[in-house]
């Protein structure tokens, strides 16, 4: 579904020039759980923002359900990103003028669902998060699991097969930590395929395969079981 | 998503009440200052007779003097009114679908019933002045071809004379004393204010048209008094009214109607052959220099809109762009401030151009916002007009027009000053931004 070869990224200022990303080669299959983790600055960010195509890499090979997408322009990549792609931030990332069901509503609208679709997708996806009796309400009165749950909401109401979380429990407590890695496991298992970008090798636990990028590489793909077994050993 | 653009909008702007107000009111200021010129502007270069603008002309024959012309400025130019002779002869004789001379003058009406007698200005015209200019009737018509042969004392009263008079209502065959003699009513105008009174542009071009309206043969018949200008180069014993009858002095004005290029063009030949004899006669010392004149050309060449006009028109569009560009400057903080937003939007897959459209529809109900403010400022400021100078009273009416031409205005001065910051703010590139959200 996802392949990557080669990827380079380099951000260049006037003074320093910091290679993100360096020879990342990477496949995820459909419906997989991939746990990215790995140092702070050591590229995970930037693999994750030209995975989700909000940044374009400087060289490699980037193909995405088979197509090249490196080279797509803007709009493309936006069309992409509206259809195939679901994103869930660490900062949650709520538009705060807009309640719950205009939160979950805005990657609907530029789908161009009809008005009855869209409405059907946001309260299945709220139901599915626990949020619909909230859906009035605005970010700033959710806790800050309820606002993970509703950018959740948000990013599967368009149905997407590929979710990309990044850091999603970064700002969480422990237990709202718990129920948001429960419910992207239940998403998975319904058959989105999920990257999750995490330091906390807990949380990448539960994941079907750890990925550990260092220095912009990917330096260990073993599955968890397979690395369990070989610590048990 | 128009729909659901207006609605981000309204929220966008509720977040930032303050600054929403700023901007609503740097674009208000402009537009009520661009209104109120604007709005003078175009009741002053409005051709009222348009319609019929191609087969009107007014007349002008080079009557003045061979020392020096009518106009230094414009020595080319004949005089704007004729003599009475000249009008009567060629009202006369000349081949027109209708011919019409016309002056002003003023009488006093006495209402009668204990009330106390006021000045009427009127008009003295042929009957043909009504269908000539398209003159709504509300009650009666205009008089009939022997009133105009006979000079009979019948009366059209102005819209607003019937008012005074009669209480507006039907007065038709009613009498009205003028100057002591007995006037019978033949007709009653419905509203008509043409604005410039086109076809008397030397006797106040902004005012009112005349509060009633007589047979031209009265002027003669009564020795009325001339109401408007009256212009003499020539040394002549004018002992009064009567004298000036057969003097060289233009103070009439003429117009024909004139349905084809054929008819102009005998029309013309009529004058000029007519100025000719008269040369014989020892008239019309000048080279011969008859002129016929659509209604927008005799609008231009009275030069309607003045040039301070011009300027002030000039000035209050300076004035609209300094407030759009301090609008910019605000747009660009607010938009920029709320990048976050776009960045998500974006993240979620939201193109630049919708981003852009997004920002365009808001900016465009600020400038809609905006538009509504500065038409009750553009209100206040033809009022102002209309207090220091009693001649703008029917140049600082609001009308349609100006209030769609106001809205549609702020409307694309909004757009305008959001252009800019439409754009840098579709292009932020949203990983810059989600993670520090």
């Amino acid at each position: 579904m996802l392949d990557m070869q080669h990827i380079t990224k380099v951000y260049r200022t006037d003074l320093v020039e910091t290679h993100a990303l360096r020879d990342f080669n990477l496949a995820v299959a459909e419906g997989e759980f991939v746990a990215v983790t790995g140092p702070s600055g050591s590229g995970k960010t930037t693999f994750l923002n030209i995975a989700g195509l909000l940044e374009s890499a400087d060289g490699g090979h980037y193909r995405l359900d088979g197509d090249d997408v490196g080279a797509l322009d803007d709009d493309a990549r936006a069309g992409i990103r509206n259809q195939k792609i679901g994103f869930i931030f660490q900062g949650f990332n709520l538009i705060p003028d807009l309640d719950v069901f205009d939160n979950v509503d805005v990657p609907l609208r530029y789908r161009g669902f009809p008005a009855r679709a869209r409405r059907a997708r946001i309260e299945r996806s709220l139901e599915l998060v626990g949020l619909a009796a909230r859906m009035q309400h605005l970010p700033s009165q959710l806790s800050g699991g309820q606002q993970q749950r509703v950018a959740i909401a948000r990013a599967i109401a368009g149905e997407p097969r590929f979710l990309l979380a990044d850091e999603p429990t970064g700002n969480l407590d422990s237990l709202m930590a718990r129920q948001i890695m429960d419910l992207l496991g239940e998403i998975n298992r319904q058959g989105t395929t999920i990257i999750l970008v995490t330091h906390d090798p807990e949380l990448a636990r539960r994941a079907h395969r750890n990925i550990h990028v260092m220095d912009g590489e990917v330096t260990d793909l073993k599955p968890f079981a397979a690395r369990a077994g070989a610590a048990v050993a | 998503m128009l729909g659901y653009y207006l609605r981000l909008a309204w929220l966008s702007l509720r977040r930032t009440p303050a600054i929403t107000l700023l901007m609503i009111g740097a674009i208000a200021l402009g537009i009520g200052a661009t209104t109120t010129t604007l709005t003078v502007y175009h009741r002053m270069s409005t051709n009222p007779i348009a319609r019929r603008n191609e087969v009107l002309r007014a007349v002008t024959l080079d009557s003045w003097s061979p020392d020096q012309p009518w106009d230094r400025d414009h020595p080319e130019l004949p005089p704007s009114e004729v003599t009475y002779r000249d009008a009567v002869a060629i009202a006369a004789g000349a081949p027109a679908a209708r011919i019409v001379p016309m002056r002003k003058t003023s009488l006093t009406a006495e209402p009668g019933g204990g009330r106390p007698p006021f000045l009427v200005i009127a008009r003295l015209a042929t009957r043909d002045f009504f269908p000539m200019f398209d003159v709504p009737f509300a009650y009666g018509t205009g008089w009939d071809a022997r009133a105009d042969r006979n000079a009979e004392p019948v009366v059209v009263l102005s819209k607003e004379t019937n008012g005074k008079l009669f209480g507006g209502e039907n007065s038709v065959g009613r009498v009205l004393k003028l100057d002591g003699r007995e006037y019978r009513v033949v007709g009653v105008l419905a509203d008509w204010q043409p604005t410039p009174k086109f076809y008397d542009l030397n006797n106040g071009a902004y005012d009112t048209p005349e509060d009633i309206f007589l047979p031209f043969g009265l002027g003669a018949a009564l020795d009325l008094q001339p109401g408007g200008n009256v212009n003499c180069w020539k040394s002549e014993a004018l002992a009064g009214v009567h004298d000036l009858f057969g003097s060289n002095c233009t103070w009439h004005q003429l117009w024909a109607e004139l349905r084809t290029p054929a008819e102009v063009e005998r029309f013309q030949a009529w004058i000029d052959g007519y100025v000719v004899e008269q040369k014989k006669l020892g008239r019309f010392p000048r080279k011969l220099n008859n002129r016929l004149y659509r209604p927008d050309e005799w609008l231009a060449r009275h030069e309607v809109v003045g040039l301070d006009s011009r300027v002030l028109l000039l000035v209050s569009f300076a004035f609209l762009a300094v407030c759009v560009l301090n609008v910019v400057g605000l747009l660009l903080s607010r938009f920029l401030g709320a990048a976050g937003s776009c960045a998500i939007r974006r993240a979620l897959g939201a193109s630049r151009g919708e981003i852009f459209r997004q920002h365009l529809v808001e900016v465009g109900l600020v400038g809609a916002l905006a538009g509504l403010g500065g038409l009750a400022i553009g209100a206040l400021g033809l009022k102002a007009l209309e207090q220091l100078y009693s001649s703008y009273d029917r140049l600082t009416q609001l009308d349609l027009t100006m209030t769609v031409a106001a809205i549609a205005l702020a409307v694309l001065a909004g757009v305008l000053a959001g252009l800019y910051p439409a754009w840098r703010i579709c292009r932020v590139q949203p990983a810059s931004y989600l993670k520090t959200q």
